[in-house]
Protein backbone atom coordinates (compact mmCIF):
# COMPACT_ATOMS: atom_id res chain seq x y z
CA UNK A 1 0.00 0.00 0.00
CA UNK A 2 2.96 2.51 0.55
CA UNK A 3 4.34 1.73 -2.33
CA UNK A 4 1.21 2.89 -4.18
CA UNK A 5 0.91 5.30 -1.90
CA UNK A 6 3.97 7.02 -2.66
CA UNK A 7 3.43 6.31 -6.45
CA UNK A 8 0.50 8.34 -6.68
CA UNK A 9 1.79 11.40 -4.69
CA UNK A 10 4.82 11.21 -6.98
CA UNK A 11 2.78 11.56 -9.72
CA UNK A 12 0.93 14.36 -8.31
CA UNK A 13 3.93 16.40 -7.86
CA UNK A 14 5.40 15.32 -11.40
CA UNK A 15 2.56 16.45 -13.15
CA UNK A 16 0.71 19.72 -12.80
CA UNK A 17 -2.17 18.19 -10.65
CA UNK A 18 -0.73 19.13 -6.90
CA UNK A 19 0.29 22.62 -8.27
CA UNK A 20 -2.93 23.60 -9.70
CA UNK A 21 -5.60 22.68 -6.95
CA UNK A 22 -2.84 23.76 -4.35
CA UNK A 23 -2.56 27.17 -5.86
CA UNK A 24 -6.36 27.24 -6.86
CA UNK A 25 -7.25 26.29 -3.65
CA UNK A 26 -5.00 28.75 -1.63
CA UNK A 27 -6.00 31.45 -4.28
CA UNK A 28 -9.64 31.38 -4.10
CA UNK A 29 -10.01 30.92 -0.60
CA UNK A 30 -7.14 33.86 0.14
CA UNK A 31 -9.18 36.39 -1.91
CA UNK A 32 -12.85 35.04 -0.18
CA UNK A 33 -11.32 35.41 3.09
CA UNK A 34 -9.24 38.79 2.55
CA UNK A 35 -9.84 40.54 -0.49
CA UNK A 36 -13.46 40.36 -1.16
CA UNK A 37 -15.72 43.02 0.50
CA UNK A 38 -18.58 40.40 0.75
CA UNK A 39 -16.75 37.67 2.65
CA UNK A 40 -13.60 39.31 3.72
CA UNK A 41 -12.57 39.05 7.58
CA UNK A 42 -11.19 42.43 7.13
CA UNK A 43 -14.41 44.07 6.23
CA UNK A 44 -16.60 41.81 8.81
CA UNK A 45 -15.56 43.46 11.45
CA UNK A 46 -15.39 39.68 13.84
CA UNK A 47 -12.64 37.95 14.49
CA UNK A 48 -13.05 34.53 12.69
CA UNK A 49 -12.82 32.27 10.02
CA UNK A 50 -16.37 31.41 8.75
CA UNK A 51 -15.51 32.26 5.42
CA UNK A 52 -13.20 29.60 4.92
CA UNK A 53 -15.16 27.11 6.85
CA UNK A 54 -18.25 27.68 5.36
CA UNK A 55 -16.96 27.86 1.38
CA UNK A 56 -14.04 25.70 2.00
CA UNK A 57 -16.45 22.60 1.43
CA UNK A 58 -18.10 24.30 -2.01
CA UNK A 59 -14.42 25.19 -3.28
CA UNK A 60 -13.89 21.29 -2.37
CA UNK A 61 -16.45 19.99 -4.42
CA UNK A 62 -15.31 21.15 -7.48
CA UNK A 63 -11.41 20.27 -6.64
CA UNK A 64 -11.31 16.62 -5.15
CA UNK A 65 -12.99 15.33 -8.26
CA UNK A 66 -10.66 16.78 -10.06
CA UNK A 67 -7.56 15.01 -8.17
CA UNK A 68 -9.13 12.19 -7.69
CA UNK A 69 -10.87 11.30 -11.69
CA UNK A 70 -7.86 9.96 -12.74
CA UNK A 71 -7.36 7.35 -10.20
CA UNK A 72 -9.03 4.18 -11.47
CA UNK A 73 -10.61 5.75 -14.63
CA UNK A 74 -6.62 6.36 -15.95
CA UNK A 75 -5.60 3.15 -14.90
CA UNK A 76 -8.39 1.23 -16.81
CA UNK A 77 -7.97 3.54 -19.99
CA UNK A 78 -4.33 2.97 -20.35
CA UNK A 79 -4.44 -0.84 -19.32
CA UNK A 80 -2.23 -0.43 -16.34
CA UNK A 81 -5.01 -2.06 -14.30
CA UNK A 82 -3.96 -5.43 -15.52
CA UNK A 83 -0.42 -4.59 -14.56
CA UNK A 84 -1.93 -3.61 -10.74
CA UNK A 85 -3.70 -6.54 -10.57
CA UNK A 86 -1.08 -9.18 -12.03
CA UNK A 87 1.00 -7.78 -9.11
CA UNK A 88 1.52 -9.47 -5.42
CA UNK A 89 -0.85 -6.28 -4.13
CA UNK A 90 -4.64 -6.87 -2.95
CA UNK A 91 -7.22 -4.71 -4.39
CA UNK A 92 -7.11 -2.48 -0.28
CA UNK A 93 -3.85 -1.61 -1.15
CA UNK A 94 -4.58 -0.32 -4.00
CA UNK A 95 -7.56 1.72 -2.90
CA UNK A 96 -6.23 2.92 0.15
CA UNK A 97 -2.89 3.51 -1.60
CA UNK A 98 -5.14 5.94 -3.82
CA UNK A 99 -7.02 7.21 -1.10
CA UNK A 100 -4.62 8.55 1.63
CA UNK A 101 -2.15 10.09 -1.36
CA UNK A 102 -5.28 12.46 -2.30
CA UNK A 103 -6.22 12.68 1.09
CA UNK A 104 -2.62 13.66 1.61
CA UNK A 105 -2.53 16.08 -0.64
CA UNK A 106 -5.62 18.03 0.15
CA UNK A 107 -4.22 17.95 3.87
CA UNK A 108 -1.17 19.70 2.04
CA UNK A 109 -3.57 22.72 0.55
CA UNK A 110 -5.00 23.15 4.04
CA UNK A 111 -1.76 23.48 6.18
CA UNK A 112 -1.13 26.92 4.71
CA UNK A 113 -4.33 28.17 6.20
CA UNK A 114 -3.11 27.79 9.62
CA UNK A 115 -1.58 31.11 8.52
CA UNK A 116 -4.93 32.47 8.20
CA UNK A 117 -5.81 31.68 12.06
CA UNK A 118 -2.42 33.49 13.18
CA UNK A 119 -3.30 36.78 11.12
CA UNK A 120 -6.56 36.79 12.45
CA UNK A 121 -5.37 36.07 15.56
CA UNK A 122 -3.01 38.47 16.15
CA UNK A 123 -5.43 41.03 14.39
CA UNK A 124 -8.34 40.19 17.36
CA UNK A 125 -8.98 42.90 19.91
CA UNK A 126 -7.32 41.90 21.96
CA UNK A 127 -5.10 39.76 20.35
CA UNK A 128 -6.30 36.14 20.74
CA UNK A 129 -9.74 37.26 21.04
CA UNK A 130 -10.76 34.27 18.79
CA UNK A 131 -12.59 31.24 19.20
CA UNK A 132 -9.66 28.72 19.58
CA UNK A 133 -11.56 25.59 20.13
CA UNK A 134 -14.75 26.93 17.50
CA UNK A 135 -11.80 26.81 14.64
CA UNK A 136 -9.95 23.45 15.76
CA UNK A 137 -13.36 21.70 15.56
CA UNK A 138 -14.09 23.37 12.39
CA UNK A 139 -10.87 22.17 11.09
CA UNK A 140 -11.14 18.76 11.94
CA UNK A 141 -14.40 18.66 10.31
CA UNK A 142 -12.70 20.34 7.00
CA UNK A 143 -10.28 17.70 7.10
CA UNK A 144 -12.81 14.81 7.90
CA UNK A 145 -14.92 16.82 5.10
CA UNK A 146 -12.24 16.80 3.19
CA UNK A 147 -11.38 12.68 3.27
CA UNK A 148 -15.09 11.75 2.50
CA UNK A 149 -15.15 13.60 -0.40
CA UNK A 150 -11.47 12.03 -1.70
CA UNK A 151 -13.49 8.47 -0.69
CA UNK A 152 -16.70 9.95 -3.03
CA UNK A 153 -13.77 10.92 -5.96
CA UNK A 154 -12.06 7.45 -5.37
CA UNK A 155 -15.45 5.51 -5.81
CA UNK A 156 -16.84 7.71 -8.71
CA UNK A 157 -13.53 6.89 -10.73
CA UNK A 158 -13.66 3.53 -10.36
CA UNK A 159 -17.15 2.97 -11.76
CA UNK A 160 -16.13 4.17 -15.18
CA UNK A 161 -12.98 4.57 -17.29
CA UNK A 162 -13.86 7.69 -18.13
CA UNK A 163 -12.71 10.42 -16.34
CA UNK A 164 -15.21 13.53 -17.19
CA UNK A 165 -17.91 10.99 -16.05
CA UNK A 166 -15.68 10.40 -12.77
CA UNK A 167 -15.79 13.77 -12.64
CA UNK A 168 -19.43 14.93 -12.45
CA UNK A 169 -20.53 11.69 -10.74
CA UNK A 170 -18.09 12.55 -7.63
CA UNK A 171 -18.89 16.45 -8.26
CA UNK A 172 -22.83 15.64 -8.25
CA UNK A 173 -22.43 13.09 -5.10
CA UNK A 174 -20.41 14.99 -2.97
CA UNK A 175 -22.98 18.11 -3.44
CA UNK A 176 -25.65 15.48 -2.17
CA UNK A 177 -23.48 14.41 0.29
CA UNK A 178 -22.86 17.93 1.96
CA UNK A 179 -26.11 19.80 1.06
CA UNK A 180 -28.84 17.39 -0.59
CA UNK A 181 -29.86 15.61 2.94
CA UNK A 182 -30.06 18.73 4.50
CA UNK A 183 -32.68 20.34 1.45
CA UNK A 184 -34.29 16.64 1.82
CA UNK A 185 -35.01 16.85 5.10
CA UNK A 186 -37.28 20.04 4.66
CA UNK A 187 -39.83 18.41 2.61
CA UNK A 188 -43.02 17.82 4.31
CA UNK A 189 -43.67 14.19 3.31
CA UNK A 190 -41.07 13.02 6.17
CA UNK A 191 -41.35 16.25 8.52
CA UNK A 192 -42.01 13.75 11.59
CA UNK A 193 -38.00 12.07 10.27
CA UNK A 194 -36.57 15.76 9.09
CA UNK A 195 -34.07 14.99 12.02
CA UNK A 196 -32.59 11.72 10.99
CA UNK A 197 -32.59 12.96 7.61
CA UNK A 198 -30.30 15.39 8.23
CA UNK A 199 -27.92 13.60 10.03
CA UNK A 200 -27.52 11.00 7.44
CA UNK A 201 -26.14 14.37 5.48
CA UNK A 202 -22.32 15.92 6.23
CA UNK A 203 -23.42 19.49 6.69
CA UNK A 204 -25.11 18.38 9.98
CA UNK A 205 -21.84 17.08 11.88
CA UNK A 206 -19.53 19.62 10.18
CA UNK A 207 -21.97 22.08 11.51
CA UNK A 208 -22.06 20.05 15.03
CA UNK A 209 -18.14 19.85 15.01
CA UNK A 210 -17.64 23.49 14.60
CA UNK A 211 -19.01 24.27 17.90
CA UNK A 212 -15.96 23.38 19.34
CA UNK A 213 -17.11 20.29 20.97
CA UNK A 214 -15.30 17.23 19.24
CA UNK A 215 -18.03 14.33 19.55
CA UNK A 216 -17.22 11.36 18.63
CA UNK A 217 -20.86 10.60 16.88
CA UNK A 218 -19.77 12.98 14.43
CA UNK A 219 -16.06 11.90 13.40
CA UNK A 220 -17.90 8.42 13.62
CA UNK A 221 -20.63 9.47 10.86
CA UNK A 222 -17.09 10.97 8.47
CA UNK A 223 -15.11 7.68 9.36
CA UNK A 224 -18.35 5.50 8.19
CA UNK A 225 -18.84 7.18 5.37
CA UNK A 226 -15.17 7.18 4.13
CA UNK A 227 -15.30 3.06 4.92
CA UNK A 228 -18.39 2.51 3.08
CA UNK A 229 -17.28 4.48 0.10
CA UNK A 230 -13.94 2.44 0.29
CA UNK A 231 -15.45 -1.02 1.05
CA UNK A 232 -17.53 -0.01 -2.54
CA UNK A 233 -14.66 0.81 -4.86
CA UNK A 234 -13.47 -2.73 -3.31
CA UNK A 235 -16.42 -4.61 -4.74
CA UNK A 236 -16.53 -2.84 -7.71
CA UNK A 237 -12.81 -3.56 -8.36
CA UNK A 238 -13.23 -7.63 -7.04
CA UNK A 239 -16.36 -7.62 -9.12
CA UNK A 240 -14.02 -8.66 -12.24
CA UNK A 241 -13.53 -12.01 -10.76
CA UNK A 242 -17.06 -13.02 -10.78
CA UNK B 1 8.35 -24.52 -10.46
CA UNK B 2 5.61 -25.07 -13.15
CA UNK B 3 2.87 -23.98 -15.06
CA UNK B 4 -0.28 -26.62 -15.59
CA UNK B 5 -3.30 -25.91 -16.89
CA UNK B 6 -6.46 -28.25 -16.38
CA UNK B 7 -9.60 -28.72 -18.29
CA UNK B 8 -9.91 -24.28 -18.63
CA UNK B 9 -12.19 -22.97 -20.07
CA UNK B 10 -13.55 -19.42 -20.20
CA UNK B 11 -16.99 -18.31 -21.65
CA UNK B 12 -18.10 -14.78 -22.75
CA UNK B 13 -21.94 -15.12 -23.02
CA UNK B 14 -22.55 -17.33 -25.69
CA UNK B 15 -18.60 -17.66 -26.99
CA UNK B 16 -16.06 -19.74 -25.73
CA UNK B 17 -12.92 -17.95 -26.21
CA UNK B 18 -11.06 -21.43 -24.29
CA UNK B 19 -12.70 -24.32 -24.83
CA UNK B 20 -11.34 -27.07 -22.57
CA UNK B 21 -7.80 -26.94 -22.80
CA UNK B 22 -4.93 -28.57 -21.23
CA UNK B 23 -1.31 -28.12 -21.06
CA UNK B 24 1.66 -28.16 -18.71
CA UNK B 25 4.93 -26.43 -18.53
CA UNK B 26 7.48 -28.16 -16.79
CA UNK B 27 10.52 -26.25 -14.63
CA UNK B 28 12.55 -25.48 -17.29
CA UNK B 29 11.03 -25.76 -19.99
CA UNK B 30 10.81 -22.97 -22.45
CA UNK B 31 7.09 -23.22 -24.49
CA UNK B 32 6.08 -21.32 -27.35
CA UNK B 33 2.35 -20.61 -27.32
CA UNK B 34 1.15 -20.20 -31.09
CA UNK B 35 -2.51 -19.29 -32.71
CA UNK B 36 -4.24 -16.89 -34.49
CA UNK B 37 -5.49 -13.60 -33.37
CA UNK B 38 -8.27 -14.14 -31.51
CA UNK B 39 -7.47 -17.53 -30.88
CA UNK B 40 -7.51 -17.47 -26.81
CA UNK B 41 -3.93 -17.12 -26.19
CA UNK B 42 -3.85 -13.33 -24.40
CA UNK B 43 -7.12 -14.77 -22.07
CA UNK B 44 -5.21 -18.05 -21.34
CA UNK B 45 -2.51 -15.66 -20.14
CA UNK B 46 -4.74 -13.72 -18.20
CA UNK B 47 -6.30 -16.20 -16.07
CA UNK B 48 -2.73 -17.83 -15.43
CA UNK B 49 -1.71 -14.13 -14.51
CA UNK B 50 -4.90 -14.16 -12.15
CA UNK B 51 -5.94 -10.88 -13.64
CA UNK B 52 -9.43 -13.15 -15.10
CA UNK B 53 -11.39 -16.15 -13.29
CA UNK B 54 -11.78 -19.14 -15.26
CA UNK B 55 -15.61 -20.06 -15.71
CA UNK B 56 -14.48 -23.71 -15.10
CA UNK B 57 -11.13 -25.56 -14.41
CA UNK B 58 -7.95 -25.03 -12.86
CA UNK B 59 -4.48 -23.27 -13.18
CA UNK B 60 -1.98 -23.90 -11.13
CA UNK B 61 1.37 -21.62 -11.26
CA UNK B 62 4.54 -22.99 -8.98
CA UNK B 63 1.71 -25.70 -7.34
CA UNK B 64 -0.58 -22.73 -6.30
CA UNK B 65 -3.73 -22.29 -7.75
CA UNK B 66 -4.84 -19.24 -9.45
CA UNK B 67 -7.97 -18.76 -7.80
CA UNK B 68 -7.73 -19.67 -4.48
CA UNK B 69 -3.94 -19.14 -3.43
CA UNK B 70 -3.96 -15.93 -6.25
CA UNK B 71 -1.20 -14.09 -3.92
CA UNK B 72 1.28 -16.25 -4.33
CA UNK B 73 1.06 -17.22 -7.14
CA UNK B 74 1.29 -13.27 -8.08
CA UNK B 75 4.45 -13.20 -6.30
CA UNK B 76 6.27 -16.14 -7.93
CA UNK B 77 5.19 -14.90 -11.89
CA UNK B 78 6.82 -12.25 -13.85
CA UNK B 79 4.22 -11.04 -16.56
CA UNK B 80 4.29 -8.77 -20.15
CA UNK B 81 0.64 -8.20 -21.18
CA UNK B 82 -0.07 -8.05 -24.37
CA UNK B 83 -0.21 -4.36 -24.83
CA UNK B 84 2.41 -3.49 -22.74
CA UNK B 85 0.41 -1.42 -20.06
CA UNK B 86 3.05 1.43 -18.67
CA UNK B 87 2.76 4.29 -16.25
CA UNK B 88 4.60 6.61 -19.36
CA UNK B 89 4.66 9.54 -16.48
CA UNK B 90 7.26 7.67 -14.13
CA UNK B 91 10.97 7.90 -14.98
CA UNK B 92 12.32 4.46 -16.19
CA UNK B 93 14.52 3.57 -12.99
CA UNK B 94 11.48 5.47 -10.95
CA UNK B 95 9.40 2.54 -12.71
CA UNK B 96 11.78 -0.15 -11.96
CA UNK B 97 12.14 0.61 -8.34
CA UNK B 98 8.39 0.78 -8.28
CA UNK B 99 7.73 -2.48 -9.27
CA UNK B 100 10.98 -3.89 -7.74
CA UNK B 101 9.01 -2.90 -4.09
CA UNK B 102 5.58 -4.31 -4.84
CA UNK B 103 7.83 -7.80 -5.29
CA UNK B 104 9.27 -6.64 -1.93
CA UNK B 105 12.85 -5.49 -2.77
CA UNK B 106 14.09 -2.92 -1.18
CA UNK B 107 17.21 -1.13 -0.30
CA UNK B 108 20.80 -2.59 -2.07
CA UNK B 109 18.99 -5.55 -3.70
CA UNK B 110 16.80 -3.29 -5.06
CA UNK B 111 19.30 -1.03 -6.48
CA UNK B 112 21.08 -4.36 -7.53
CA UNK B 113 18.53 -5.68 -9.40
CA UNK B 114 17.39 -2.59 -11.21
CA UNK B 115 20.81 -1.84 -12.39
CA UNK B 116 21.11 -5.54 -14.08
CA UNK B 117 17.56 -5.13 -15.12
CA UNK B 118 18.39 -1.85 -16.66
CA UNK B 119 22.28 -3.64 -18.26
CA UNK B 120 20.80 -6.89 -19.43
CA UNK B 121 17.96 -5.02 -21.36
CA UNK B 122 19.73 -2.64 -22.80
CA UNK B 123 18.68 0.46 -20.89
CA UNK B 124 21.69 2.18 -19.60
CA UNK B 125 21.29 4.98 -22.00
CA UNK B 126 17.70 5.57 -21.62
CA UNK B 127 17.42 4.83 -17.40
CA UNK B 128 16.93 8.51 -16.42
CA UNK B 129 14.08 9.09 -19.12
CA UNK B 130 10.34 9.06 -18.73
CA UNK B 131 8.52 6.36 -19.97
CA UNK B 132 6.51 8.19 -22.04
CA UNK B 133 9.75 9.50 -24.24
CA UNK B 134 10.89 5.98 -25.12
CA UNK B 135 10.78 4.76 -28.51
CA UNK B 136 8.11 1.18 -29.03
CA UNK B 137 10.82 -1.12 -28.69
CA UNK B 138 12.38 0.75 -25.80
CA UNK B 139 9.11 0.49 -24.35
CA UNK B 140 8.84 -2.79 -24.87
CA UNK B 141 12.52 -3.36 -23.11
CA UNK B 142 10.92 -1.81 -20.06
CA UNK B 143 7.85 -4.18 -19.54
CA UNK B 144 10.40 -6.92 -20.07
CA UNK B 145 12.57 -5.64 -17.43
CA UNK B 146 9.50 -4.97 -14.95
CA UNK B 147 8.61 -9.17 -15.59
CA UNK B 148 12.11 -10.06 -14.80
CA UNK B 149 13.06 -7.79 -11.89
CA UNK B 150 12.03 -9.81 -9.30
CA UNK B 151 13.43 -13.09 -10.78
CA UNK B 152 10.34 -14.88 -11.06
CA UNK B 153 10.54 -18.72 -11.32
CA UNK B 154 7.49 -18.38 -13.76
CA UNK B 155 7.94 -15.89 -17.00
CA UNK B 156 4.28 -15.61 -18.94
CA UNK B 157 5.17 -13.23 -21.97
CA UNK B 158 2.40 -12.10 -24.03
CA UNK B 159 4.14 -11.57 -27.36
CA UNK B 160 7.29 -10.24 -25.69
CA UNK B 161 8.91 -9.13 -29.38
CA UNK B 162 6.44 -7.49 -30.92
CA UNK B 163 7.53 -3.79 -32.25
CA UNK B 164 11.13 -4.34 -32.01
CA UNK B 165 12.95 -3.78 -34.84
CA UNK B 166 15.62 -6.82 -36.13
CA UNK B 167 18.48 -6.25 -34.46
CA UNK B 168 16.44 -5.73 -31.00
CA UNK B 169 14.61 -9.40 -31.59
CA UNK B 170 17.69 -11.09 -31.61
CA UNK B 171 18.92 -9.46 -28.68
CA UNK B 172 15.92 -9.64 -26.78
CA UNK B 173 15.43 -13.60 -27.91
CA UNK B 174 19.32 -14.06 -26.42
CA UNK B 175 17.76 -12.07 -23.68
CA UNK B 176 14.74 -14.42 -22.83
CA UNK B 177 17.62 -17.67 -23.61
CA UNK B 178 19.87 -16.43 -21.17
CA UNK B 179 17.13 -15.68 -18.33
CA UNK B 180 14.91 -18.70 -18.90
CA UNK B 181 17.83 -21.34 -18.48
CA UNK B 182 16.16 -22.28 -14.82
CA UNK B 183 12.72 -20.84 -15.17
CA UNK B 184 9.18 -22.00 -16.35
CA UNK B 185 8.71 -19.45 -19.63
CA UNK B 186 5.81 -19.63 -21.33
CA UNK B 187 5.62 -16.88 -24.19
CA UNK B 188 3.27 -16.48 -27.14
CA UNK B 189 4.05 -15.25 -30.49
CA UNK B 190 3.41 -15.12 -34.26
CA UNK B 191 7.04 -15.53 -35.53
CA UNK B 192 8.13 -19.05 -36.55
CA UNK B 193 11.56 -18.57 -36.02
CA UNK B 194 11.51 -17.09 -32.85
CA UNK B 195 9.62 -20.60 -32.17
CA UNK B 196 12.36 -22.59 -33.43
CA UNK B 197 15.03 -20.83 -32.32
CA UNK B 198 13.74 -20.43 -28.38
CA UNK B 199 11.35 -23.21 -27.74
CA UNK B 200 11.91 -26.83 -26.47
CA UNK B 201 7.99 -27.43 -26.69
CA UNK B 202 5.10 -25.72 -29.08
CA UNK B 203 1.42 -25.38 -28.14
CA UNK B 204 -0.69 -24.49 -30.57
CA UNK B 205 -4.18 -23.49 -30.07
CA UNK B 206 -6.92 -22.07 -32.51
CA UNK B 207 -10.57 -20.54 -31.70
CA UNK B 208 -10.18 -21.86 -27.81
CA UNK B 209 -8.76 -25.56 -28.90
CA UNK B 210 -5.38 -26.94 -28.62
CA UNK B 211 -4.50 -28.20 -31.87
CA UNK B 212 -0.81 -29.09 -31.52
CA UNK B 213 1.73 -29.56 -28.04
CA UNK B 214 4.61 -31.54 -28.92
CA UNK B 215 8.27 -30.80 -29.40
CA UNK B 216 9.17 -28.37 -32.31
CA UNK B 217 11.28 -31.63 -33.80
CA UNK B 218 7.92 -33.84 -33.62
CA UNK B 219 5.91 -31.81 -34.83
CA UNK B 220 8.02 -30.53 -38.28
CA UNK B 221 8.26 -34.42 -38.64
CA UNK B 222 4.92 -35.80 -38.15
CA UNK B 223 2.35 -32.73 -39.28
CA UNK B 224 3.30 -31.83 -42.68
CA UNK B 225 1.39 -33.62 -44.99
CA UNK B 226 1.23 -32.07 -48.40
CA UNK B 227 4.32 -30.99 -50.51
CA UNK B 228 4.59 -27.98 -51.77
CA UNK B 229 6.57 -26.73 -55.49
CA UNK B 230 7.04 -22.95 -56.45
CA UNK B 231 7.23 -22.83 -60.19
CA UNK B 232 7.71 -20.07 -62.51
CA UNK B 233 7.33 -20.19 -66.44
CA UNK B 234 8.11 -17.35 -68.77
CA UNK B 235 5.15 -17.07 -70.61
CA UNK B 236 1.67 -19.38 -72.07
CA UNK B 237 0.55 -20.73 -68.62
CA UNK B 238 -2.63 -20.70 -66.88
CA UNK B 239 -3.33 -22.28 -63.56
CA UNK B 240 -6.01 -24.52 -64.86
CA UNK B 241 -3.74 -25.81 -67.60
CA UNK B 242 -1.33 -27.15 -64.42
CA UNK B 243 -4.29 -28.46 -62.50
CA UNK B 244 -4.84 -31.12 -65.52
CA UNK B 245 -1.94 -32.85 -64.36
CA UNK B 246 -2.10 -35.88 -62.10
CA UNK B 247 -1.08 -35.89 -58.44
CA UNK B 248 -1.77 -32.18 -58.21
CA UNK B 249 -4.12 -31.47 -55.33
CA UNK B 250 -4.28 -27.56 -56.12
CA UNK B 251 -2.43 -24.63 -57.86
CA UNK B 252 -2.15 -20.94 -56.21
CA UNK B 253 -1.56 -18.25 -58.53
CA UNK B 254 1.85 -16.07 -57.02
CA UNK B 255 2.11 -13.85 -60.21
CA UNK B 256 1.37 -13.84 -63.84
CA UNK B 257 3.41 -17.26 -64.58
CA UNK B 258 4.19 -18.46 -61.17
CA UNK B 259 2.51 -20.62 -59.35
CA UNK B 260 2.33 -22.70 -55.92
CA UNK B 261 1.46 -26.56 -57.04
CA UNK B 262 0.33 -28.63 -54.04
CA UNK B 263 0.81 -32.23 -54.36
CA UNK B 264 0.26 -35.06 -51.86
CA UNK B 265 2.99 -36.29 -49.12
CA UNK B 266 5.60 -38.45 -50.21
CA UNK B 267 5.00 -37.42 -54.24
CA UNK B 268 7.80 -35.47 -56.13
CA UNK B 269 5.74 -32.97 -58.93
CA UNK B 270 8.60 -31.51 -59.94
CA UNK B 271 9.91 -34.22 -62.86
CA UNK B 272 5.89 -34.20 -63.74
CA UNK B 273 6.29 -30.28 -63.88
CA UNK B 274 8.96 -30.48 -65.89
CA UNK B 275 7.92 -32.88 -68.45
CA UNK B 276 4.34 -30.78 -68.83
CA UNK B 277 7.04 -27.49 -69.77
CA UNK B 278 8.92 -29.98 -71.96
CA UNK B 279 5.83 -31.49 -74.12
CA UNK B 280 4.11 -28.29 -74.39
CA UNK B 281 7.29 -25.89 -75.35
CA UNK B 282 7.41 -24.29 -72.64
CA UNK B 283 10.20 -22.21 -70.65
CA UNK B 284 10.50 -23.37 -66.76
CA UNK B 285 12.76 -20.79 -65.37
CA UNK B 286 12.35 -21.59 -61.21
CA UNK B 287 11.36 -25.24 -59.91
CA UNK B 288 11.58 -25.39 -56.18
CA UNK B 289 10.14 -27.42 -53.54
CA UNK B 290 9.45 -25.60 -50.15
CA UNK B 291 10.91 -27.21 -46.84
CA UNK B 292 8.46 -28.43 -44.10
CA UNK B 293 8.47 -25.26 -42.07
CA UNK B 294 6.69 -24.33 -39.07
CA UNK B 295 4.56 -22.02 -40.76
CA UNK B 296 3.13 -24.11 -43.24
CA UNK B 297 2.16 -26.70 -40.13
CA UNK B 298 1.06 -23.47 -38.57
CA UNK B 299 -1.51 -22.67 -41.60
CA UNK B 300 -2.68 -26.57 -42.12
CA UNK B 301 -3.24 -26.79 -38.54
CA UNK B 302 -5.18 -22.98 -37.48
CA UNK B 303 -6.11 -22.54 -41.38
CA UNK B 304 -10.43 -21.65 -42.09
CA UNK B 305 -10.23 -23.32 -45.24
CA UNK B 306 -8.04 -25.27 -48.05
CA UNK B 307 -4.83 -23.56 -48.86
CA UNK B 308 -5.81 -22.44 -52.65
CA UNK B 309 -8.31 -19.83 -51.10
CA UNK B 310 -5.19 -18.62 -48.74
CA UNK B 311 -5.00 -14.85 -49.56
CA UNK B 312 -1.25 -14.91 -48.44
Amino acid sequence: MLQVLAKEFSSFLNSLIAYVVIGVFLTGIGLLMWVFPETSVLDYGYADMDTLFSLGPYVFIFLIPAITMRSFAEEKKAGTMELLMTKPLSDWDVILGKFLATFCLVLIALVPTILYYTSVYSLGNPAGNVDTAGITGSYIGLCLLGGVFCSVGIFASSITPNQIVAFIVAAFLCFILFTGFESLATLNVWSANALMIKQLGIEYHYESLSKGLVDSRDILYFISVIFLLLSATKLILGSRQW
Amino acid sequence: MSLQIRNLTKVYGQQYAVNNISFEVAAGEIVGFLGPNGAGKSTTMKIATCYLPPTEGEVYVGGHNVVDNAMEAKRITGYLPEHNPLYLDMYVHEYLGFIGKLYGLSGNTLRQQVGEMVERCGLTREQNKKIETLSKGYRQRVGLAQALIHNPKVLILDEPTSGLDPNQLVEIRKLIKDISRDKTVIFSTHIMQEVQALCNRVVVINRGNIVADDTVEHLLQTQQSNVVVIAEFEKDVTAEQLQQLPEVISVQSLDTFKFKVVAAQGVDIRPALFRFAADNNLSLIGLKQEESSLENIFHSLTAQSPVEHNQN
